[in-house]
């Protein structure tokens, strides 16, 4: 087996892997870093989101997701990252080994200085909701039709039924409203989407496609085809249907953006502790993992609405990289960051004390408040207060603190709030 | 004889069929196989519970209790020159009050009485130190040493190409449409196309009464019992053993066991159907598979389910297996209502059933060449690294992993398609791309591509089993510039 030594590995050639990448070559020009990528090309899932809304936050401009992604492969095509394609990691080592495997190069093993997990995430499927009915074609994930479209120029079906109003969900519908199809119907079971406002109202409300909240798929029809897909309403307190409730309505596909799950297959293996809300690795605030030397950014890690928040994640996971490869990392004690009174969850999940400057803390809350104020504590003490006229789970929150005020545990919550 | 003659047609390409087939190549005879759908395993062979049954649960001196016990004892061999998976984990029939500790000792007694080697009537605890993920309120339990678990589509795979690696040839895509006597022989129709077979076996599993009826014998009618499952990710196992809940009428109630791959199904509800070909999932049976399979394991953790299926079995109006040559047409054998244990006697059928050939006529002289052996598809992801790096090094596309959650290579996806798979479900059944948590929401669009290319077949005809299972509806809408 080839054996090559690297300063920093990251795993995956997506948005994350490439801006930590490129953030750990910047911090230390003198290392080797190398990314790994299963795909044939450099940037993930951007390459097949060809709409725009990318990059508003990050480049001030409005890109398609090929065109964001290319701003970092021109970058990295300069800068001395090794990249491997069509390169799948098998095994990640508590030794930091990198197991790979490549039709041009066989077996591999990387040794790294440090690691960055920038694998992305999956799309959850039918068979994890348990859906009823036949098994017929027709049934995809809303990336996977995605691909189909974008990528392979085909057409997954005619007449859509959609479940779920995640992002991707909304862009597809949006998508083959445009390429002739016709998109009966989006179902949320939620009173709320877990989508971002702007795609609700360009995607659906322009075009003129119905969304219901508080309804589900409650069978699949077809034996061979997706031929109709009921729907019924859901109880708001119970999720489940209401008997009575039940439309079939008449489709040949029904394509599902009923959420995304972290990659952490590869984490899990290597005895790294998961956050069982994130489904990603337990971090700190420079996304260093609980292996030393093992650093996580982006969807992996958790779940994002903007890839402009993952550029930012993944760039603080590769200067880390660098710094712990070059032996610079700071080893102080760190503090626990819990997510209370609604907020789901926080990353990072602990922080270093005795830092200067400021550290973001991203979280999620797990219903639509409207007016909402969180608050972070140290002990009793308010080290942090931001207010919103409104907080969903569709949208990826974000607090600052002060590092220097961080003595001990931390809490996140919200106070003064009105669940609406 | 001519192109379109034959000794043997066998009509029905699932477990028993496949199994006759392979049994029968060993013989110098020109046989058949034929099936209305366009792959093997596509009826109850490719959802069932997968088990290799002790054999106490047949009544005594049934045809289900003598093709059990003796499908036992010739599964492990099948499996190993087949190079099919086989796990002799052993099974246990667990039971929560006195009632049950009546039927497990009926059980007991009905599996002296059938020859089943190995079994041992458990107390609660002796029961859990056996399966330590047992319900405390296990009383009492039948343990099996001989029940074992398989991968039920890849034996009738394995069968299938065995039996073709030996000259059987196969027919599939082809629905039999008409049976008639003609010069001595059986004149098997197809739509348009037909064949000429000294000899029938009938082994159609749910339309076996149909086919049965064709040639006048109306003596037996097969009814369709839907089975539901629900299969879970590979890390969330937690039995190592079989388990199941006493019986009643309607079958071996719902078990919990582990899989060959690794992962781990709870199964089967028992619901008569109308429809033969009802395969649907119901929210009743997804709930009837929770509230039973917690009875038996409180542990379980069905919210690491990755999908739900439904299986057909063949129930027959006799109550037992329809094995023997047709009174109504000495041309015609009969291997019908083969509901469970129907896999576990698969081996014990395929003998019997060309035994009963040879009794109704046809000479079987054994054939020289004939190859006992299949080798599986190379399955990179069970490979040392050694083996890894040398297979690569003998073709590099088993370097490339096409399905992520599974780590299936694109060499392995070729060889199925080399050796039969024309879907995306038959490259899934032969290689388990598309099988993992993903479900193919990664690889179906990378599987499509190999098929596509290595089939010669434009994407927009590929389908996902055949038929009116269409993937794609066209491409994008064409722009004139």
């Amino acid at each position: 087996m080839l054996v090559k030594k690297y300063d920093v590995a990251v795993i995956g050639g997506g948005p994350a892997g490439l801006a930590a990448a490129l953030s750990a070559k910047e911090r230390e020009p003198g290392l080797t870093v190398a990314v790994i990528e299963r795909d044939k090309a450099l940037g993930g899932i951007l390459q097949q989101c060809i709409h725009n809304g990318f990059g508003l936050h990050y480049f001030g401009e409005e890109l398609t997701g090929p065109e964001y992604a290319n701003r970092f492969i021109e970058r990295i095509k300069g800068s001395g990252v090794d990249v491997y394609l069509d390169t799948m990691v098998l095994e990640l080592t508590p030794e930091r080994r990198v197991v790979c495997v490549s039709a041009a190069n066989g077996l591999m093993a990387i040794d790294a200085g440090a690691v960055v997990l920038a694998m992305g995430c999956r799309e959850r499927t039918r068979g994890a909701l348990n859906i009823p009915g036949t098994r017929p074609a027709g049934v995809y994930t809303a990336g996977c039709a995605q691909r189909l479209v974008n990528m392979e120029g085909l057409m997954p079906g005619k007449k859509v039924l959609i479940l779920g109003s995640g992002d991707i969900g909304l862009i597809m519908a949006r998508r083959l409203t445009w390429e002739g199809a016709k998109v009966v119907l989006v179902a949320e079971i939620m009173p709320y989407s877990s989508g971002l406002n702007r795609n609700i109202v360009q995607c659906l409300v322009d075009n003129g496609i119905p969304l219901k909240f508080n309804h589900t798929v409650t069978n699949i029809i077809g034996k061979e085809r997706v031929e109709a897909v009921t729907v019924a309403e859901v109880d708001p307190r119970t999720r489940l249907p209401i008997t009575g409730t039940e439309q079939t309505y008449e489709c040949d596909t029904l394509l599902l953006s009923v959420g995304l799950l972290p990659e952490n297959e590869l984490t899990s293996a290597a005895g790294i502790d998961i956050d069982p809300v994130t489904n990603g690795a337990v971090v700190d605030e420079t996304r260093q993992t609980s292996l030393a030397g093992v650093f996580a950014c982006g969807n992996v890690l958790h779940v994002h609405d903007l890839v402009d928040n993952v550029s930012d994640e993944a760039t603080l996971a590769g200067r880390a990289a660098a710094e712990y490869a070059s032996g610079q990392a700071s080893r102080q004690q760190t503090y626990a960051v819990k997510g209370v009174n609604g907020v789901r969850y926080t990353v990072p999940q602990r922080v270093h004390a005795g830092l200067d400057g400021k550290t973001d803390i991203y979280f999620r809350v797990g219903n639509a408040y409207r007016p909402a104020t969180a608050v972070v504590r140290c002990g009793d003490t308010v080290i942090a207060k931001r207010r919103k006229q409104i907080m969903t789970p569709g949208e990826m929150e974000k607090i600052t603190i002060d590092a220097a005020l961080v003595t001990g545990d931390l809490t996140v919550g919200l106070e003064e709030v009105n669940p609406s | 004889m001519s192109v379109n003659e034959y000794d043997v047609a066998i009509i029905g390409a699932g477990v028993t069929g496949c199994a006759i087939a392979r049994q029968l190549s060993q013989y110098s005879v020109r046989a058949v196989l034929i099936d209305a759908a366009e792959d093997v395993a596509m009826g109850a062979s490719r959802a069932n519970s997968a088990i290799v049954h002790a054999g106490y649960d047949c009544k005594p001196g049934s045809c289900e209790a003598r093709m059990n016990v003796r499908g036992n004892e010739l599964f492990e061999t099948w499996c190993r020159d087949l190079s099919v998976p086989f796990n002799r984990c052993g099974s246990l029939v667990i039971g929560f009050d006195d009632d049950d500790a009546k039927t497990l000792q009926d059980l007991y007694e009905r599996g002296l009485a059938n020859g089943v080697p190995e079994m041992k009537l458990l107390s609660g605890d002796e029961a859990r130190a056996v399966e330590p993920s047992l319900s405390p309120l296990v009383t009492k339990a039948l343990w099996a040493g001989s029940a074992a678990i398989t991968c039920p589509y890849q034996m009738t795979i394995a069968c299938a190409e065995n039996a073709r690696d030996n000259g059987v040839e196969w027919r599939l895509g082809a629905r039999v449409t008409s049976l008639t006597r003609e010069d001595g022989c059986i004149r098997v129709a197809m739509g348009e196309k037909s064949l000429l077979a000294r000899y029938v076996v009938n082994a159609a599993g749910v339309y076996a009464d149909e086919i049965s009826r064709m040639l006048g014998d109306d003596s037996f009618t097969i009814s369709p019992r839907k089975g539901e499952y629900m299969l879970m990710d590979r890390k969330n196992t937690c039995v190592r053993t079989v388990v199941f809940q006493t019986p009643t009428k309607m079958g071996k109630g719902i078990l919990v066991s582990p899989t060959v791959d690794g992962n781990m199904f709870a199964g089967p509800t028992s619901v008569d159907i109308a429809d033969k070909g009802d395969t649907s999932v119901t929210a009743e049976g997804i709930a009837q598979l929770t509230e039973k399979s917690k009875k038996s394991v409180p542990g379980i953790n069905l919210r690491a389910v990755i999908t739900s299926f439904a299986g057909v079995r063949a129930q027959p109006s006799t109550g037992d297996f329809i094995i023997g040559i047709s009174k109504a047409e000495p041309r015609l054998i009969q291997a019908a209502g083969i509901c469970s244990p129907g896999l576990t006697s698969s081996p014990a059928i395929a003998e019997e059933i060309v035994r009963l050939i040879e009794k109704a006529g046809l000479s079987l002289a054994p054939k020289a060449d004939y190859c006992p052996t299949r080798k599986a598809i190379p399955e990179f992801r069970h490979l040392s690294r050694e083996e890894q790096a040398e297979l690569i090094e003998r073709d590099p596309r088993f370097g490339r992993v096409i399905c992520r959650c599974e780590t299936i290579t694109e060499g392995e996806i070729v060889e199925a398609i080399r050796r039969g798979a024309r879907t995306v479900d038959g490259v899934k059944r032969r290689t388990r791309a598309g099988m993992g948590r993903c479900q193919g929401g990664f690889c179906m669009p990378r599987v499509m591509e190999i098929l596509s290319r290595e089939l010669g077949a434009p994407m927009t005809e590929l389908t996902k089993f055949g038929g009116g299972s269409r993937l794609l509806t066209g491409i994008l809408k064409e722009v004139d510039d």
